[in-house]
């Protein structure tokens, strides 16, 4: 990992720490929230948060795929799991996320062919394996994950590959991003906005954000000195009165994005409105198979029923996903819903911000080992 | 409720699993100490006693395969009580259809790393079931042997200013069979760190008999291991996060995959919790034994948090360390 030191230096982060508890923040609070569950582990991850002022606010956005996807599109997944013949194939958070009554996860227990897979070709590979199967692709995901289905998609095409489909629940960031600052619900100073989708997308792509909300968006990679030179620019520019976009990821992120990417996305798919848990629905935040590619859309292919969805009484991932409550502030954290016996997505995925808490967070004893 | 794959990996939902349904209806004070073997008393003398079962998918993998990693575990958690491994026996469940001379080549490895820990294998038993009832072969075993005198080892045995070695890298054996298993290349294949740790502990315990937990952090991985001893020992730990031995290409791999190598599974790894007065003298024996060349001090038991693992990241921040959680891995042992 010589690749990475450089931006794992613990002393230059200490040193950016001690340059941020140094300021006076005339302004009082800043809240800044990471849009990415991936940002949200790596925060947890490098003990980051009880070392900033308690003045700047780290708060967890909608970024985590899993924990975005609708109730009833997990009600789909699970009623297609269901379908004689049919093999499921995903990404393997999704399978533990409960719908309204089951998972897929419960449902392979009983007999249910789930099949987790590591890339969307595999899951290619498993309809070219068994011709006499209808397999569906769960798509989950954001703008990162959408090329490599797409590219499944055209893959499957050419090779005359006819059972194979994909149930695409595919998010775009940016349009929830102008939601969550459209609702006034929480006041937000600044983005740090996502890794790995602004290499698809572009550090442009932020542009519009930053100059009709004036709030800036500074794109940062995933090691805590990445993170912490984010914060430092977001800090910097609410203490200047600035709100532009930054790119501190520029290893990996450019102003364009990745054209090819974008490319295979705009080929297979088109932009259309579709509901995020907890946000509820949002114009052109989907992504939904172009007329020419209708025939792999798992949706068209398998009628399936009307869905009616049924959230657990309690559970708050709404509010935790539009930051506007943190997960001990929920009744069931902890005490009802723990990765073992989640309530909701948000506990579910790795990337989850109730998970997250649940893993990482020292929740008692706090000064016990400030010493250390 | 109906058994989940994740009860089997090792982490909380496995543990929650043996306390509700096994230890609740044996009943039995030497089971409930849930250490990787019992340990009693016979005429003249202490002997421990072990079960485990090998499962592993592909059978064959970088650094071992079934045959020789059942060895290697049974003789391991004989070593992790404090015992001279003695003896072992081997129950096999073959699928038909399985290859005789994969089996061939699985007890050949079987008999070599058997006399390379000076174990015996005296007693086996051979079934076959029908194709699809297993999946080519399991093999079970059953361990015994003697505990010295003056030797006392468990997970109940942590006390606050004791210090953790470990022997090596982590997670290497659970990234070579995943690896191996998902087809994934990378630079060059990881290797298992499948090893037996008799003579390693046997050093060990010669530099200072006064050890207080030994333990080989297979499922589940450093992580879940150090939480068991925290638990039985109702102690807190505390881990340094830059002093974490990882190989670069299975922190390479963890990283492309998501996994934490804290999680991932071992198979020729110890972690040895230490009084400080024996510190010195332990890690000196570690390090002079070809598999525990690279043994270093990766934490420390404290007082407060007791039951808890916590880690000291690289830039002073701390995190909770908690048990594995659903199931990372399936079928690595
Ligand atoms: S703790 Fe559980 S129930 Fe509460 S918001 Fe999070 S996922 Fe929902």
């Amino acid at each position: 990992m010589k690749y990475l030191d450089e931006y794992r230096d613990p002393q230059l982060a200490k040193n950016l720490i001690e340059r941020l508890r140094r300021k006076a923040f005339p302004k009082g609070e800043i809240r800044l929230m990471e849009i990415c569950g991936t940002h949200t582990v790596a925060i947890f991850r490098s003990g980051l948060r009880e070392l900033l002022p308690p003045q700047i606010k780290l708060i967890s956005g909608p970024g985590c795929p899993v924990c975005v996807t609708a109730n009833e599109d997990i009600d789909r997944a699970i009623w297609l799991a269901e379908q004689p013949g049919v093999i499921i194939t995903t990404f393997g958070d999704l399978v533990r996320v409960p719908g309204s009554s089951s998972s897929l996860h419960l449902k392979r227990s009983t007999g249910a062919d789930v099949r987790i897979v590591y890339a969307t070709l595999d899951a290619l590979q498993i309809a070219r394996e068994n011709p006499d199967r209808q397999v569906v692709f769960i798509g989950i995901g954001f703008e990162t994950t959408a090329p490599t289905i797409a590219a499944a998609v055209q893959q499957a095409s050419e090779l005359g590959v006819r059972n194979f489909s994909v149930f695409s629940a595919h998010k775009l960031l940016p349009p929830a991003m102008r939601t969550l600052l459209d609702a006034h619900e929480v006041k937000l100073d600044g983005f740090i906005c996502p890794g790995h989708v602004s290499i698809v997308i572009g550090a442009g792509a932020y542009q519009e954000i930053a100059d009709n909300y004036k709030v800036p968006c500074v794109i940062t990679g995933f090691e805590h000195l990445d993170i912490l030179q984010g914060i430092c620019s977001l800090i910097d520019q609410v203490e200047s009165g600035r709100a532009e976009v930054e790119n501190r990821y520029r290893r990996a992120v450019t102003w364009e994005g990745n054209s090819a990417a974008l490319r295979l996305i705009d080929e297979v798919f088109e932009p259309v409105d579709c509901t995020w848990r907890g946000i509820g629905p949002i114009a052109k935040s989907g992504l939904g198979f172009r007329p020419g590619w209708k025939m792999f859309d798992a949706a068209d292919r398998f009628s399936m029923p009307d869905i009616r969805v049924k959230e657990h009484p309690g559970c708050r991932c709404g509010e935790v996903l539009r930051g506007v409550m943190t997960p001990p502030e929920c009744g069931l954290f902890r005490k009802v819903c723990s990765p073992r016996d989640p309530k909701g997505p948000c506990m579910v995925s790795g990337e989850g911000t109730c998970g997250a808490y649940y893993r990482y967070h020292k929740d008692s004893g706090q000064s016990s080992v400030a010493s250390g | 409720m109906i058994i989940q794959l994740d009860q089997g990996s090792g982490g909380r939902a496995m543990h929650e699993l043996i306390d509700d349904i096994f230890v609740s209806a044996l009943q039995n004070p030497l089971l409930a100490e849930r250490n990787d073997g019992a340990v009693f008393e016979i005429q003249g003398g202490r002997m421990a006693m072990t079960t485990d079962s090998f499962v592993v998918d592909p059978i064959f993998f970088p650094g071992g395969n079934i045959g020789s990693l059942a060895v290697h575990g049974t003789v391991n958690d004989l070593a992790m009580c404090g015992a001279k491994p003695l003896y072992i026996t081997a129950g096999f469940i073959l699928e038909e259809g399985l290859a005789c001379s994969d089996l061939r080549i699985i007890v050949a490895s079987m008999a070599k790393a058997a006399q390379e820990a000076g174990v015996q294998v005296i007693a086996g038993d051979t079934k076959v079931v029908p194709r699809g009832k297993a999946d080519k072969l399991f093999i079970n075993t059953t361990g015994v042997g003697i505990v010295p005198a003056g030797i006392d080892i468990g997970g109940r045995n942590a006390r606050p200013g004791d210090l953790v070695f470990i022997n090596g890298t982590i997670g290497d054996h659970g990234m070579a069979v995943l690896c191996k298993r998902e087809g994934l290349a990378f630079e060059n294949e990881i290797q298992s760190d499948a090893a037996a740790l008799n003579g390693l502990v046997e050093l060990m315990l010669d530099a200072y008999c006064g050890i207080h937990v030994l333990r080989d952090p297979t499922r589940g991985g450093v992580a879940t291991t150090l939480n068991e001893i925290a638990e039985q020992s109702g102690v807190g730990i505390r881990l340094f996060e830059e002093a974490l031995p990882v190989r670069e290409d299975v922190l390479g791999a963890c990283e492309v995959l998501g996994f934490d190598p804290l999680y991932v599974a071992n198979e020729g790894k110890v972690l040895a919790v230490v009084p400080q007065k024996g510190a010195d003298a332990v890690l000196a024996a570690m390090k002079s034994h070809p598999l525990g060349r690279a043994s270093c001090l990766i934490g420390e038991i404290v007082s407060d948090d007791p039951g808890r693992v916590f880690l000291r990241t690289m830039i002073g921040g701390h995190r909770l360390v908690d048990m594995l959680r659903g199931e990372q891995l399936p079928r690595i042992c």
